[in-house]
């Protein structure tokens, strides 16, 4: 019974570092119409400016706001110099743009800091496990992780439900034509979503590595995964994109951890050793293809247009 | 990265035009140079290149031109590549091949056409018994030697029961089934992960903490090891769970684990303090040539390759159309490898000793390998009985 608890913390952990990468990504995919395959690049460029910037301070925690601030910042840069060019265009002429910024990215990262990745070294209060229940003790930083993310869920819920920034974001997303028509300065809000996407995807990097290490492509994989999980969530909702990446988290980690084992009951226990790691990573994608089937616009749709 | 490719491949190609066949001694290289296990890659690269220094870049008198090639850790990648150096570029060795799954996808390629392949780091269990062929060398060892060389020592230390965890590939279920084959306490579970995605632990972890094992055995190369440890220590395991690897903690991985290694064992069939001459010059000009870097197993194993790649054609002077003297040649293995002793069996695995590797602080205050025991001596791999060849 402990072991189930401690796999959902795994998995809710997992869920919720999923979430902060989509939540940036459902944001400017759903309020700009902007197909972002870079954003995976902001990920990766949070993880390697938080470990030059811890390295440089020596402080944990400076280091991280530092990073934080950079990742933004870059955001915004990004968002004047090259992306406010391309929204006018075609999904397929955003596709090809960002893909480029991809490859920009990694042998931009490559120059600076060479091929061999870095390592963010944790803190000595975060390296140990503390105990959650009794006999059930849970790494810290894992903790940590989960603690971050839901606070930074309900500070996006409180911006995006009951500030006026949040109120424009909202209107945005149901209906852009209609707010530049109302006289809101569009452009500055594109500018200031974009940032925000960018600080969540950096913040997703930087927590992500401390545990993994901090190399050239990294945001690549993931991002694969916050795109099912922006299409399971519906694209443009926040909400959508919480519960869909903890749903996402939960069945990859809970499948890892058990369907070996049932498969051990049906089949010899070596088959079930090799074939359960291949059918647990496909849970994710039948997931999807079922959403996609049921509820073509996804589980929690942003209102229509 | 795909423009270097590109660059790369005219470059190679403008090397390649003007020389006739018979004038250089081709070799072509499979090895990952991108993604995040380049740093193996590019350390075999740097070895073969100082092997070639060392050999006056000269092998029987001609020159020798290399053809290197990325596979992208990609099984069909490598495939392709192979295909591409023995139809066209028609070279006389194919070198390299750091996983046991894209060396499996390439193999057939390279024996169909009767190009020496010699396989400087995966040594799949299905190459030393059934696949074997008269034209496959192998200068590093058959996947489940090294893990069985853990499990003799696990077993010599006392360890009463095992969770073993690895990734779900060809090498991945040799090194879990070689560590199963000499261990023997209790396995009581074994795990294995999506390869190479997965990358977080957390879930396996879990279960080898609930499983009542009393230690962890893992197989992780590259950066997978860094994180693996990472994550072993913030679990706060490395105090409950001694941690047993094999090709986990290497030279490459090293500077990125730091002190998560400290007192991690693992088996290695070449240390760099091996005290044979071959090694002490092959590690001093390593470092001497490649500024702050120092050469892994990985490296060693293609220094050895290109040796004996060397000592084939110097027996036919040259004359690589002589296939059948090379092979004589190399089954001799009269080269001088950086282990010290090595011999062939039957099927072309290396005969050799394994030993006992730990992390120590060195005289310039940095982390680096030390050879503590030799665990086994002169082990021949467990499947050369399945190979046809005598």
């Amino acid at each position: 019974m402990l072991v189930v608890v401690e796999q959902f913390l795994n998995g809710l952990q997992f869920g919720l570092l999923l979430f902060l990468l989509a939540a940036g990504l459902t944001l400017v995919f759903g309020i700009m119409d902007f197909v972002n395959l870079a954003h995976g690049s902001l990920y990766m460029m949070g993880a390697y400016f938080a470990a030059t910037f811890v390295a440089w301070t020596n402080s944990f925690i400076l280091g991280v706001f530092m990073a934080l601030g950079a990742t933004l910042l870059l955001g915004v840069v990004l968002e004047f110099v090259a992306l406010r060019h391309l929204y006018g265009r075609d999904h397929l002429d955003h596709v090809l743009a960002t893909f480029g910024l991809i490859l920009f990215f990694n042998d931009a990262v490559r120059l600076i800091w060479g091929p061999a990745g870095l390592v963010l070294p944790l803190p000595s209060w975060l390296t140990m496990p503390v105990q959650i229940l009794p006999g059930v003790y849970y790494p810290a930083y894992r903790l940590s992780i989960i603690v971050v993310a839901l606070l930074v869920a309900a500070l996006l819920y409180w911006v995006v439900m009951r500030t006026r920034v949040g109120m424009l974001i909202r209107a945005g997303a149901s209906n852009r034509e209609m707010i530049g028509a109302l006289g809101i300065n569009i452009k500055l809000l594109f500018t200031l979503v974009f940032g925000l996407g960018a600080a969540l995807a950096g913040l997703a990097g930087l927590m992500q590595a401390p545990i993994l290490t901090v190399q050239i492509g990294m945001g690549e994989n993931i991002l694969i995964l916050a795109f099912v999980i922006i299409v399971i969530g519906g694209i443009g909702s926040i909400r959508g994109a919480f519960l869909a990446a903890i749903f996402v988290g939960l069945i990859d980690t809970l499948g890892r951890a058990f369907l070996p084992d049932l498969l051990r009951m049906v089949l010899s226990s070596t088959a079930a050793s090799t074939a359960a790691p291949a059918l647990s990573s496909m849970l994710i994608y039948l997931l999807m293809a079922i959403v996609l089937v049921v509820r073509p616009e996804g589980l929690f749709p942003a209102a229509k247009r | 990265m795909k423009k270097a490719f590109w660059l790369a491949g005219i470059a190679a190609m403008a090397l390649t035009q003007p020389a006739t066949a018979g004038d250089t001694i081709k070799i072509g290289f499979v090895s990952t140079f991108s993604g995040p296990t380049a740093v193996i890659g590019n350390d075999m690269r740097n070895s073969f290149e100082l092997a070639l220094d060392h050999l006056g870049r000269k092998m029987g008198g001609k020159p020798v031109e290399v053809i290197y090639e990325d596979d992208g850790q990609k099984p069909d990648i490598g495939k392709q590549k192979t295909e591409k150096l023995v139809q066209s570029d028609k070279v006389d060795f194919i070198v390299g091949y750091i996983w046991s799954n894209v060396l499996l996808a390439s193999l057939k390629t390279a024996v169909d056409s009767k190009t020496f392949l010699i396989t400087a780091n995966a040594g799949p269990s299905q190459l030393a018994g059934e696949l074997c062929s008269p034209y496959v060398f192998s200068t590093s060892w058959q996947n489940d030697q090294t893990p069985q060389a853990m499990g003799t020592y696990m077993t010599q230390k006392g360890v009463k029961s095992v969770f073993l965890i690895g990734p779900n590939y060809a090498a991945g279920k040799d090194m879990l089934a070689g560590v199963k084959s000499t261990f023997k306490g209790e396995v009581k579970g074994e795990e294995y992960t999506v390869w190479p995605s997965q990358l977080d632990f957390s879930a396996e972890l879990t279960k080898a903490k609930n499983s009542g094992a009393e230690s962890i055995f893992v197989f992780y190369p590259g950066a997978a090891g860094v994180q693996f440890l990472n994550q072993y220590a913030q679990a706060g395991l490395k105090q409950t769970m001694p941690l047993y690897t094999a090709f986990t903690i290497d030279e490459l991985s090293l500077p990125l684990q730091k002190d998560n290694a400290i007192g991690v064992p693992g088996a290695q069939e070449w240390v760099n303090d091996l005290p044979n001459e071959e090694n002490k010059r092959f590690v001093a000009d390593y470092r001497k040539k490649y500024t702050g870097k120092r050469p892994s197993f990985y490296g060693a194993q293609t220094y050895d390759a290109a040796s004996l790649i060397n000592s084939a054609v110097v027996a036919v002077k040259g004359d690589t159309s002589k296939k059948d003297e090379m092979k004589a040649a190399m089954q001799k293995a009269t080269f001088k490898s950086v282990r010290g002793s090595f011999k062939f069996g039957n099927n072309h695995m290396p005969i050799q000793n394994f030993y006992l590797q730990d992390v120590v602080k060195d005289a310039d205050g940095q982390l680096s390998l030390k050879t503590v025991a030799t665990i086994v001596k002169d082990d021949q791999d467990r499947f050369h009985q399945k190979c046809p060849m005598k």
